[in-house]
């Protein structure tokens, strides 16, 4: 009896421990995660120059909105956010209407080609023709240097159709066949019954769309590096970032200065106007994305 | 990348007949069109893996330039800078997987150990955070924390580590470690979620019949959580496997420099820097497939692994 009351009072102790050593890594690892969020937060509100002298932790020094005001009247930035918001938008709708489209056709039991059309989009996921006879395929297409080339060529993905199919497959066939027996066509079932049904998956996959789309930077570069109308806000992002790294002394640094501007506080106030939308957005939709991940992962 | 288990039975598939066809009419008419997108743009461009075997000239296009043979890969092979790109590539590749497979699978545990509900559910969403974030934006971040003046320097001034203030982006020996901590910081969050919800799965019968045996809490995590989360891991592992070579680009290209350049190089950076900036477009091709070969035989090969194991399979 006594060696047992010994034993849980030592298990206790080493519990103890455990407890106090996890809380002080999870503190560890949110510090980790948000200081450097909150750290260009404070230097996009803090004065450029004054900023250079370093010491700016979490909060600003030299309060100031210039920087965001210098944002604001860069043409190229605002140019940039606009396409970007419009083929975050465009992109999304298009890319949800397609992949629940292809997953309902997919994930009907009667289809006489269901094996195959899945087959066909399952390979895609595994073999693709690389950057350069893509990049041919796109030029001889007429998608270079045009706005589509952000939402047409990744409008269907073999990801996602699968997030949607699995959903799918987890609705009763007895809805179908009772509004096939109505007279309903496929339209009708897709539109009416399936979709309806679909919600919680569809917001995971535009999320997934949505997320990406406002993250990508690559395309704009390669396609459609010249048309300075065309220019998205995380490649303005990545073109000020190499001016502020490539500037190696301070004296180059604050020559480029404007005023109280500099490049660094101007790219901390883009990069938060960047971030701003997803961290508003994202932890409103915690409950679908972990609904998708689950999903199209390791679900049978 | 999800599991396609094949779930459907065969018994019920419906035969071929005009009437049968002409009811899933509307099903028939989206399938073409989606199957004509298919092949323009995911199934064509394998078509211009042609290119590698020819002397290709833009203005004579596919059908008119010379075959070679396989001249370009000739080429490639000889090349010192891809054979380090090659390496590169799969180095920082296996890094990377290893890296935030750990980070991912202690992160889920330990969360899992979290008592308090708010707690858990707020370290949970602030994790997911930085994964919403472009590379773009975390190589800023990156670059801004590991200046020379950044916050890490002044830590490790403060702390007496270092005597002077070190460019981690100056030595290349750096490199490979600053691209997994990125990786690491990005996605340890964002990978949990399915080691969470597969740790949710388990059954409680089992933590509580540890207990009466008098588990403490590593022993529970070491003989109920790890095991009931080990099919997962090996799920995934696999899938990640055919991955590997797909790891080397954003970040690379963002933060690698003049100085770091023999190893930040990856296969995609040289497909770019010679296919497009270059336009030696069949040697660009002939690189990629090169990755694409690989990769594929990197698949097959995890998934004769999981079949032999009796795990799922990928496909």
């Amino acid at each position: 009896m006594t060696i047992g009351k010994k034993n849980r009072k030592k298990k206790s102790f080493a519990d103890m421990l455990f407890v106090f050593c996890n809380t002080v890594f999870m503190i560890l690892f949110v510090i980790m995660t948000l200081y450097p969020v909150l750290n260009t937060l404070a230097i996009s509100f803090n004065d450029g120059t004054d900023a250079l002298r370093g010491g700016i932790y979490l909060w600003p020094r030299k309060w100031t909105l210039k920087n965001y005001t210098t944002v604001l009247q860069k043409n190229n930035l605002v140019t940039g956010t606009i396409v970007s918001v419009a083929r975050t938008v465009i992109g999304t709708v298009l890319a949800l209407f397609s992949n629940a489209i292809l997953a309902f056709i997919v994930s009907r039991k009667r289809f006489l080609f269901r094996k195959q059309l899945s087959l066909f989009w399952v390979i895609t996921m595994y073999v693709n023709g690389g950057m350069i006879p893509v990049f041919l395929l796109y030029k001889s297409l007429g998608l270079t240097n045009s706005f589509w080339v952000y939402v047409i060529p990744g409008m269907l993905n073999a990801f996602n159709m699968l997030v949607i199919r699995t959903y799918m497959n987890g609705i009763p066939d007895s809805l179908e066949e009772s509004a096939q027996l109505d007279g309903a066509g496929y339209t009708t079932i897709f539109l009416k019954i399936i979709s309806p049904l679909c919600k919680p998956v569809y917001a995971t996959v535009a999320l997934f769309v949505a997320v990406g789309q406002w993250n990508s930077w690559f395309d704009a570069m390669l396609y459609n590096r010249m048309s300075d109308n065309l220019t998205t806000l995380q490649y303005e992002l990545m073109k000020l970032l190499s001016s502020v790294t490539n500037q190696s002394g301070s004296v180059e640094t604050m020559k480029n200065a404007v005023g109280t501007v500099t490049p660094a506080s101007v790219r901390a106030a883009a990069t938060i106007v960047t971030m701003l939308p997803i961290i508003c957005l994202y932890p409103f939709l915690q409950k679908y994305f972990v609904t998708g991940m689950t999903l199209g992962g390791v679900k049978e | 990348m999800a599991l396609t288990k094949k779930k459907q039975t065969n018994g019920t598939a419906t035969k071929i007949t005009w009437k049968e066809i002409k009811r899933q009419k509307v099903l028939l008419i989206w399938s073409a069109i989606i199957v004509v997108y298919g092949l323009i743009f995911c199934y064509f461009p394998l078509v211009g893996w042609l290119m590698a075997f020819q002397n290709y000239k833009p203005k004579d296009g596919l059908l008119h330039s010379t075959f070679i043979g396989l001249d370009k890969f000739k080429q490639l092979f000889s090349d010192v800078a891809f054979l380090k790109v090659i390496r590169n590539t799969l180095a920082m590749g296996v890094i990377n997987l290893i890296a935030t497979f750990i980070a991912a699978i202690v992160f889920a545990i330990l969360l899992n150990e979290i008592r308090s509900k708010f707690g858990k559910k707020s370290v949970q969403t602030i994790s997911y955070l930085p994964h919403f974030l472009s590379w773009i934006i975390v190589t800023g971040i990156l670059h801004d924390a590991l200046s020379s003046s950044g916050i890490v320097n002044e830590l490790l001034l403060k702390f007496h580590i270092l005597d002077q203030p070190l460019n981690f982006f100056a030595h290349p020996q750096y490199f490979w470690g600053i691209v997994a901590f990125a990786n690491v910081w990005k996605e340890t969050g964002w990978n949990a979620i399915i080691y969470l919800s597969a740790i949710t799965a388990i059954d409680p019968s089992l933590y509580e019949a540890a207990s009466i045996d008098g588990a403490g809490r590593w022993a529970k995590i070491k003989y109920v959580t790890l095991p009931g989360i080990k099919p997962t891991i090996m799920i995934l592992l696999l899938m990640n496997v055919g991955n590997v070579l797909n790891a080397g680009f954003e970040i690379q290209y963002l933060l690698g420099n003049g100085l770091v350049q023999s190893v930040s190089q990856t296969i995609d950076i040289y497909v770019l820097k010679w296919g497009i900036s270059q336009g030696d477009y069949a040697l660009g091709t002939a690189a990629g497939i090169f990755k694409s070969l690989v990769s594929i035989i990197l698949i097959v090969i995890a998934n004769q692994i999981a079949k032999h194991n009796g795990d799922e399979r990928l496909f």
